[in-house]
């Protein structure tokens, strides 16, 4: 009895120590986001609310609290149980996947041998969130905000699912540990080499996954208005965002893991560079390949236009799955023939 | 051969690539961000903000009260009324402008025979209460007497082209 309790305790520990400091990066990446589109429009973004001197990083702190002080409006023809649990449907996934990502060599909450299919199911369950917002909302727009984003989340997880298999096929495990441990030897080692358009494909289906820019038909400000959380306010928005920021920065993990080696550092097995950087533990690696990738998320937001609905359809099922079925039988001829590197 | 590297060209995300490298390159350019309370953009001496009435530099009041301006404003923004003085001269007992119908066109400034109303370069000032929009004569006066001298350069810079 005493040990069950101790070793819930335990796991709880661990649970903070995972999601807080990730709250805080999630709250730090909304000020990168605009900080960076500010750099290049030629603005130098939010400057005002200083913490230590640091111009502007005081700013998320700022818009949370006034979120948090804002009126929820529940529309009166809404369905108001659903309208408050959306937002919470749409979090927890978001939060709860990460307790199969690996930090570092053994630094994962829980090891199970499917956590390739943990993170996706929790990945996908995610659209569940905007949905009900879309439809208890009881609006045109939330609506169609909804329905935009059931149809172009249920396209490109077939994309991103390939992708994944893919994966599996070279890494012969579905453990994310097992997975990085397979890339094992280097920047060149990883798979983002044999497996390029793989990488491509994972990332577009990422972005569109996450409902980020280009694809964000669900949020769409120019044609829908904010699409499925357009009546939400205060804190039932700021969740929304929350977990809109968490997939990003989750997607962001997941393409480390699966195509840049997770924690493994990029100059291994080089001779002078490896000793130099040998020092350096794995989160760091880890952490930065991770940022790198939320960065990337915000570049290409401030960079591409929208997509028309049609050219997402036809991006997602024309383009992205053929692509995707031709390089599985690439990827298991040169399992199978024990090509190069990398499958060997 | 043209197909072929249009596909190539399309399955490298060629375009893309060119895309990011562009807003990347912004990244790094000089930002032009102007930090409002702090700084403010140049305005040219002929800027036409906020109102106000000059005097003489022996403090009379330079308004005769022509109602040039009265007449030429198309918003119908100002109103005059007026009263021999006791030494003879004609000058005005009230002279206010409604700032929510002034459209800031200028043309009370050009109207003006002896440069009594004229606009400041004060484009950032606001009224707390109802009524407050009218401007009245000492008003008016006060801000003249606040800006004479930036009022007077910029006059002096544009002299030549008056």
């Amino acid at each position: 009895m005493l040990d069950a309790i101790v070793a819930l305790i335990i796991i709880l520990i661990k649970i903070i120590v995972i999601v807080v400091p990730l709250l805080g990066a999630v709250a730090y990446l909304t000020l990168a986001e605009r900080k960076v589109i500010g750099f290049m429009q030629g603005r130098i973004g939010p400057n005002r609310v200083n913490i230590l001197g640091l111009r502007g990083m005081g700013q998320p702190i700022a818009d949370g609290l006034k979120l948090v002080f804002k009126e929820i409006i529940v529309p009166s023809e809404a369905n108001s149980y659903l309208f408050i649990i959306a937002p919470i449907v749409t979090i927890a996934p978001a939060l709860a996947a990460w307790a199969v990502i690996p930090f570092n060599h053994g630094w994962v909450l829980a090891n199970v041998n499917a956590g390739v299919l943990f993170v996706f199911a929790l990945s996908s369950l995610g659209v569940y969130g905007i949905l009900i917002a879309g439809w208890a909302s009881n609006s045109k727009y939330a609506f169609f905000g909804a329905l935009r984003s059931a149809a172009q989340v249920v396209s490109y997880e077939i994309a991103m699912g390939f992708a994944l298999v893919v994966v599996l096929i070279a890494a012969r495990s579905s453990n994310l540990q097992d997975i990085i441990l397979a890339q094992q030897g280097g920047l060149w080692h990883w798979y983002w080499l044999p497996l390029l358009p793989m990488f491509v494909v994972f990332w577009i289906a990422g972005v569109a996954e996450t409902n980020r820019l280009p694809f964000d038909m669900a949020e769409g400000e120019a044609e829908i208005v904010a699409g499925f959380h357009v009546e939400y306010s205060g804190i039932s928005f700021a969740i929304f965002f929350l977990a809109e920021y968490a997939n990003m920065i989750l997607i962001a993990a997941l393409t480390s893991i699966f195509f840049f080696g997770g924690w493994l550092s990029p100059f291994e097995g080089i001779p002078v560079l490896g000793t130099l950087f040998g020092w350096v533990p794995g989160i760091i690696w880890f952490l930065a390949k991770t940022a790198f990738f939320s960065v990337l998320f915000i570049w290409l937001r401030a960079t591409f236009p929208r997509y028309r609905y049609d050219q997402i359809m036809r991006l997602g099922w024309k383009v992205l799955i053929p692509v995707t079925i031709v390089w599985i039988v690439v990827t298991s001829l040169a399992v199978e023939l024990h090509v190069g590197p990398w499958f060997s | 051969m043209k197909t072929l590297k249009f596909y190539l060209k399309s399955f490298l995300l060629w375009e893309l690539l060119v895309g990011l490298k562009l807003t990347g390159k912004y990244f790094f350019k000089k930002k032009i961000t102007v930090q409002f309370p702090e700084e403010s953009t140049p305005t040219s001496p002929r800027f036409r903000g906020m109102h106000a009435l000059r005097r003489y530099p022996n403090g009379e009041e330079r308004c005769i009260a022509c109602k040039l301006c009265e007449a030429v404003c198309p918003a119908l923004a100002i109103t005059i009324e007026s009263e021999p003085r006791s030494d003879g001269s004609r000058r005005t007992t009230r002279y206010d402008i409604d700032m929510f119908k002034c459209i800031y066109c200028g043309f009370c400034e050009e109207s003006c025979p002896v440069d009594s109303i004229v606009e400041t370069d004060n484009y950032n000032y606001h009224f707390e209460n109802r009524g407050e929009n009218i401007m009245t004569k000492p008003l008016l006066l006060a801000v003249g007497d606040k800006y004479e001298d930036s009022i007077a350069k910029k006059r002096q810079i544009d002299a030549e082209f008056r």
